[in-house]
């Protein structure tokens, strides 16, 4: 059986900090593994369009040696003919060594994995999982702040329906002494069942309205868009926008140790103002994501030849 | 029939009273041609009222399914008009093709072959949720 990555708890706290430990590798000499991957080929399927994740996992494997292959939208697949996930992915086994797969149904890559002879990463299933994007924010932290225990992570935004934030959360609550403020609107907080979940690991939380009420006491700010279309009436949406839009003169209230995190890709909850700041660590996010791809693509690939 | 003496099959006992049709339809006892006897809100010292099941042959049963409906229930197993085994039951870990997931956004939505499987979640509470989106499963 190959290991697969499907969700973030499906590896435990000692191999995502060996893939960390590989990614700073790779960043500190990226020559060593430039040949690391020859030979092997990653299919990216993507039935829904993304730009980042697909480039990113592409990229990692090039830049491992390896080669791709694969497609970007459902309806250059045989999806368009009707062929289920299970189907396409026996086939793309016989041509590709592991598989990255992002799509609009939750739990695709579960019903692709119960079937691959090849590994599955998890690359988006709707709003469900994004463990890679949680792989990149672990690395992010770690990297920027030194540590990932003992901080206090400022969640902001649609904390409702971020898959992002929902992994997240997830995952830093294994750490020692951490504790999220979570900042949104009431209409957009958490759902119970992370809160139950939170209050079960003995996780400590605060849930407040005013990004600019809290900034001061963040080691992490951790950036969401609030759509419009979530709010239940246009009042409370006007009330509140601007207090999940970060700007330079909230930034100003903030640490000098800020690190300002955001999945990407961001509409105007960031001020364009902020990019220059040293605070602003997204884009950093980002190249740490492909180092991640790649620290994980070997350990897939590498497991599974053990086998 | 004498519903107290069975001489080859099964007594299904304390079933949460009120729970008995809903384990002969997911049996499909219906198709039996033996003898099969409900009894509905029984006296009972332990939980008040029970339900019972009697089912006068030795079929196939699935105790992984009972597990998942009540986890209380206790099978009596009957050969030659005697108890020979008393089975108590657990919440089995995963169930498969029993219940269907009901979130609008989970791929079995689509991909209507795919087994429904659903995974413990939490023994406590009794929560399955959904192998593929996680999504709790819902009654009804």
């Amino acid at each position: 059986m190959p290991r697969h990555l499907l969700n973030i708890t499906d590896f435990s706290m000692d191999e995502i900090d060996a893939l960390m430990d590989v990614a700073d590798d790779i960043i500190g000499a990226p020559r060593k593994y430039g040949e690391r991957l020859h030979g092997r080929k990653l299919a990216t399927l993507f039935y829904e369009p993304s730009t980042r994740t697909r480039l990113s996992f592409e990229a990692a494997m090039l830049e491992l040696g390896g080669s791709v292959l694969g497609f970007s939208s459902a309806d250059s697949s045989s999806a368009s003919k009707g062929e289920s996930v299970a189907d396409t992915v026996r086939t793309v086994a016989c041509y590709a060594d592991i598989i990255a797969m992002r799509h609009p149904k939750e739990g695709a890559p579960t019903a692709a994995a119960r079937v691959s002879p090849v590994p599955i990463i998890n690359a988006g299933d709707g709003g469900h999982n994004h463990p890679t994007q949680t792989l990149a924010d672990l690395l992010t932290i770690r990297r920027e702040k030194g540590r990932l225990d003992r901080l206090v992570i400022g969640l902001c935004g649609d904390l409702q329906f971020g898959r992002t934030v929902h992994s997240l959360i997830g995952a830093m609550s294994r750490y020692k002494s951490i504790r999220f403020v979570l900042i949104s609107p009431a209409e957009l907080r958490v759902p119970d069942y992370m809160r139950e979940q939170m209050k079960a690991s003995g996780v400590l939380f605060t849930e407040v309205e005013k990004l600019e009420d809290v900034i001061g006491t963040l080691d992490i700010l951790y950036m969401t868009r609030v759509q419009r279309e979530r709010f239940f009436n246009e009042a409370d949406y006007v009330r509140l926008k601007d207090s999940y839009i970060l700007t330079a003169d909230k930034l100003a209230l903030a640490r000098r140790d800020l690190c300002v995190m955001h999945p990407l890709p961001r509409v105007n909850e960031i001020s364009r103002a902020v990019d220059d700041d040293p605070r602003a660590c997204y884009f950093k996010q980002t190249l740490y994501g492909k180092f991640m791809r790649e620290a994980l693509l070997i350990k897939l690939l590498e497991e599974g030849s053990k086998a | 029939m004498n519903i107290d003496s069975i001489q080859h099959g099964y007594v299904i006992d304390h079933i949460r009273a009120g729970l008995s049709m809903d384990i002969y339809r997911y049996l499909k006892l219906d198709a039996l041609d033996c003898s099969v006897a409900i009894i509905k809100n029984a006296k009972s010292g332990r939980m008040g009222k029970k339900d019972i099941i009697k089912i006068d042959k030795e079929i196939p049963l699935d105790l992984e399914l009972l597990g998942y409906i009540d986890p209380d229930i206790t099978v009596n197993i009957i050969r030659d008009g005697k108890l020979v085994e008393k089975k108590h039951l657990a919440m089995p870990d995963r169930v498969t093709n029993v219940m269907r997931c009901k979130n609008p956004r989970c791929i079995t939505q689509t991909e209507q072959e795919l087994d429904q499987v659903f995974f413990l979640a939490d023994r406590e509470k009794r929560v399955y949720r959904c192998l593929y989106c996680e999504a709790k499963n819902k009654e009804g």
